[in-house]
């Protein structure tokens, strides 16, 4: 037993900056012991760095029209070809990171709360509460996600933003649900009831006892799912109601690239590979995470 | 080391067993002989006495090193069979009871078809046959109406019925080695007693051997005919009878119980450090 | 200290009724301990968990000293009475330290910021200071449980509840948890009722018994009873012979 040292450095938690440090760095050593893991965040890291350094990485710009050099096939000076208006196709899909990483942030930001929210508060109170919020988001989940986005575009205008709110809106539906299995576990539980018995109110409970538990599923299902929203994006920017022209936003690119698909397949190819690289990442990196995020390895 | 006597069932000299990467040894240096008679293996959580039970039965999880001078079941090595042999072995030649019924019953197919399973599996009986002998095998553990309870699924069982129809599927082949980890653990103070009894009852009419594994001691003591205590994975002594206790161990363990029939102000409590430098006694 | 008359709990409805507690009444005086043994299912712990405010669903009367006691309870009536659980790995939050753990009493009912008395709560309980950054999963169930009893005891309440405190614990750990339950009860002055199935923990502990089952108490045994193994009812005597191979 050590002697009572007067140190508020041993008795005070450590600050949240720490915490988070020291969580990373456990969560990074875990990481260590799966390659296919570490490739899926390699891979996504390259992509955030893509998109931050667009401007110094990508050869020309995403816009600059070269008609002389139309439909190239890829070579030394255009590593992925050019498209009908003589723009370089490397350069769009660098630019085009941006977009991508814009609208995956953007949704899950969006999503990631609210689904939360929702679902722990409908798992704890049980009861009507539960029943309204569920069928709620039973209603929105039989939405599809694609046939929304159209109405969104037709009443807001087809654009990026649109676009995001489009799929923010029918992507929580699963999260609220994951959120709300979780909650009605964790509600049961010795500390929960402990914490009943000393006056901690529901708010309190929701927020600093339930939520916590519910937080590694619901960033699984995230990243799982992000694969899915990059390909709505994609699909919405193919029927034009993404980002629009001249906008890199590579399911647009796909779309127009679609007339000169039999003789120059780069044109949609090459921001169809992006796309699988990109889902295939976030796959993987959400499939690594469940491993490294089960709070059953935090029990044990 | 004793000769091999011919009616040793069970045969083990220096059994180790390492999980994965770690160098502190789950199960050091354990060795004993099994005849037909019931042994008791009795230690805290952490001391691997259910490991060692797994170990026997080869079902640990492919990480575990197992390593012995000697393993033998009825002459025949365990450790150079192959997985296939072993799954030969077990069930019929020998048998581990598990702690919950709950847990260790399959929970979607009813009685009747699980401990049937195990005479179709084992005999080689036709399902009738198996079905004549499920229903045999569940008189004999006392479950008198048993033909409404093969009807039934585990969820639909009490703990003490549960556990009962466990020693019947296991005991079903009347197999020479029966293992039971903390066989009564999981079940309510009143029954365990007679799960014991049936359990002794079976294994002695079989002529079989009996390793019963638990952390309460004085259970063991009543039961059986020899108890091995362990700690940190090594055998620190072996008694007849708990007035024998002469390692620091054992005597802290017996001593740290309460016992209302001599009520003690405080609680006596383990001193580990003196329990590291101890040395082990062999007999 | 605690005056229960005719506490009784029923739970589901038709076919699926269970009569839990029926109708029981008693009292335990201050300073005194209490312990209710029975089977699983008997209703002892539906009894801890009404006395507790945890089971809501009760009818009949419950006093704390004198101060009847509803079934929903303000601050002041909370911080009457504390539970420690029988798992010590299910009562922990796992994502919080033991620092945060231990200081949450006090910061839920709003009596400050509760860091001063961390350490103060680690010492009595026999844990070093350091341990306040520790999560649950670092520490052993016996450490873990010392934790809970810290925690229950961070309020200063007049009365302890213990449900099975050390069935989920090894013989030597639980030697040494009694005897930090028995050290605090006396320094304290505290009221304890004690729930479990373990005669030999609960003879150890109780000035006083009582026996459950199916909802209703059989027997009332004294220390001097429990030593000798005088019973009054049938059932007691078959859990005493059951206690005692």
């Amino acid at each position: 037993m050590s002697q009572v040292l007067h140190n508020d450095a041993i008795v005070k938690p450590p600050g949240i900056l720490a915490r988070l440090q020291a969580s990373a760095g456990r969560t990074i050593r875990k990481l260590a012991e799966e390659p296919l893991g570490m490739a899926g965040f390699l891979i996504l890291a390259m992509l955030v760095v893509v998109a931050v350094f667009a401007p110094l990485i990508s050869p020309y710009g995403p816009n600059v029209q070269m008609l002389s050099d139309a439909l190239k096939p890829p070579s030394l000076a255009h590593l992925a070809g050019t498209d009908e208006f003589g723009r370089d196709i490397v350069s769009r899909l660098v630019w085009g990171t941006r977009i991508t990483i814009q609208t995956v942030l953007s949704v899950s930001v969006i999503v990631g709360p609210v689904g939360l929210i929702i679902g722990v508060v409908a798992g704890f109170f049980g009861g009507r509460t539960d029943a309204i919020l569920m069928r709620a988001t039973d209603i929105v989940l039989s939405f599809p996600s694609l046939i929304l986005a159209l109405a969104f575009a037709a009443a807001l205008g087809a654009g990026l933003n649109t676009a995001i709110i489009a799929i923010s809106l029918t992507a929580w539906p699963p999260i609220a649900r994951l959120a709300r299995a979780e909650s009605l576990v964790v509600r049961n539980a010795d500390y929960v009831a402990a914490a009943r018995l000393y006056g901690a109110s529901p708010v309190r409970i929701l927020l600093l006892y339930i939520a916590p538990m519910c937080i590694p599923s619901v960033i699984v299902r995230l990243t799982l799912n992000m694969a899915g929203i990059i390909l709505t994006a994609a699909s919405l920017g193919f029927l034009g109601l993404g980002a629009q022209p001249p906008s890199p936003e590579w399911g647009a690119m796909i779309s127009s690239g679609r007339k000169f698909m039999l003789d120059y397949w780069w044109v949609a190819v090459m921001p169809g590979i992006a796309i699988l690289l990109t889902s295939l990442a976030f796959n993987i990196v959400g499939d690594t995470l469940r491993d490294l995020l089960d709070p059953r390895h935090a029990r044990s | 080391m004793p000769d091999r006597n011919p009616s040793t069932i069970l045969s083990v000299c220096d059994l180790n067993v390492r999980f994965g990467k770690n160098s502190i040894a789950a199960v050091s240096n354990v060795s004993f002989d099994l005849g037909r008679e019931r042994i008791g293996i009795v230690g805290e959580s952490g001391s691997g006495k259910s490991t060692t039970g797994r170990a026997i039965m080869r079902l640990l999880a492919p990480s575990a090193h197992i390593s012995a001078e000697r393993l033998d079941l009825d002459g025949s090595p365990l450790l150079e069979k192959t997985e296939r042999q072993m799954g030969a072995l077990r069930g019929k030649d020998m048998a581990l009871i598990m702690q919950d019924p709950r847990y260790s019953l399959n929970p979607v197919l009813n009685i009747g078809r699980q401990v049937a399973e195990a005479a179709r599996l084992h005999l080689g009986s036709s399902r009738k046959q198996a079905l004549d002998e499920t229903r045999a095998m569940l008189r004999r553990v006392r479950i008198n109406d048993a033909d409404r309870v093969m009807k039934l699924y585990p969820h639909q069982i009490s703990g003490g019925m549960g556990q009962r129809v466990m020693i019947a599927m296991m005991l079903l082949s009347k197999p020479k080695l029966v293992i039971a980890d903390e066989p009564t653990s999981a079940l309510d103070v009143s029954v365990r007693k007679d799960v014991l009894i049936l359990l002794d009852e079976l294994v002695r009419e079989n002529n079989s051997g009996l390793i019963l594994i638990s952390h309460d001691i004085r259970m063991v003591a009543a039961f059986c005919e020899r108890i091995l205590v362990m700690y940190a994975g090594r055998v620190v002594e072996t008694l007849t009878r708990l007035d024998e206790a002469e390692h620091a161990y054992t005597r802290g363990l017996i001593a740290a119980l309460p016992d209302p029939r001599n009520p003690v102000r405080r609680l006596q409590v383990l001193d580990r450090r003196t329990l590291e430098t101890t040395p082990e006694a062999t007999e | 200290m605690i005056k229960v008359d005719k506490l009784d709990v029923v739970y589901g409805t038709g076919r699926a009724r269970n009569h839990a507690v029926r109708g029981v009444s008693f009292s335990v005086a201050k300073g005194e301990t209490l312990g209710i043994v029975g089977e699983s299912g008997c209703g002892k712990s539906t009894v801890l968990r009404s006395l507790a405010g945890i089971e809501q669903g009760w009818t009949g009367s419950v006093e704390f000293n004198g101060t009847p006691i509803g079934k929903l309870r303000s601050r002041d009536e909370l911080k009457l009475s504390q539970m420690v659980f029988q798992d010590p790995y299910g009562s922990l939050h796992p994502r919080h330290r033991i620092g945060t753990a231990l200081a949450e009493p006090i910061r839920s009912m709003g009596l400050g910021d509760g860091w001063s008395k961390v350490p103060q709560a680690l010492k009595q309980v026999g844990l070093p200071e350091d341990f306040a950054n520790r999560f649950p999963h670092e520490l052993s169930g016996g450490q873990r449980q010392r934790v809970a009893i810290a925690r229950a005891l961070i309020l200063s309440p007049p009365i302890l509840l213990l449900d099975e405190p050390t069935s989920a614990l090894d013989v030597s750990i639980q030697a040494e948890i009694l005897n930090l339950l028995d050290d605090q009860r006396d320094e304290r002055g505290l009221t304890f009722v004690l729930v479990s199935h373990d005669l030999s923990v609960i003879a150890h502990m109780c000035d006083r018994v009582l026996v459950m089952q199916n909802g209703v108490f059989l027997d009332e045994m004294t220390k001097a009873d429990l030593r000798a193994g005088t019973t009054h009812a049938a059932y007691s005597q078959e859990l005493f012979e059951a206690n005692f191979l």
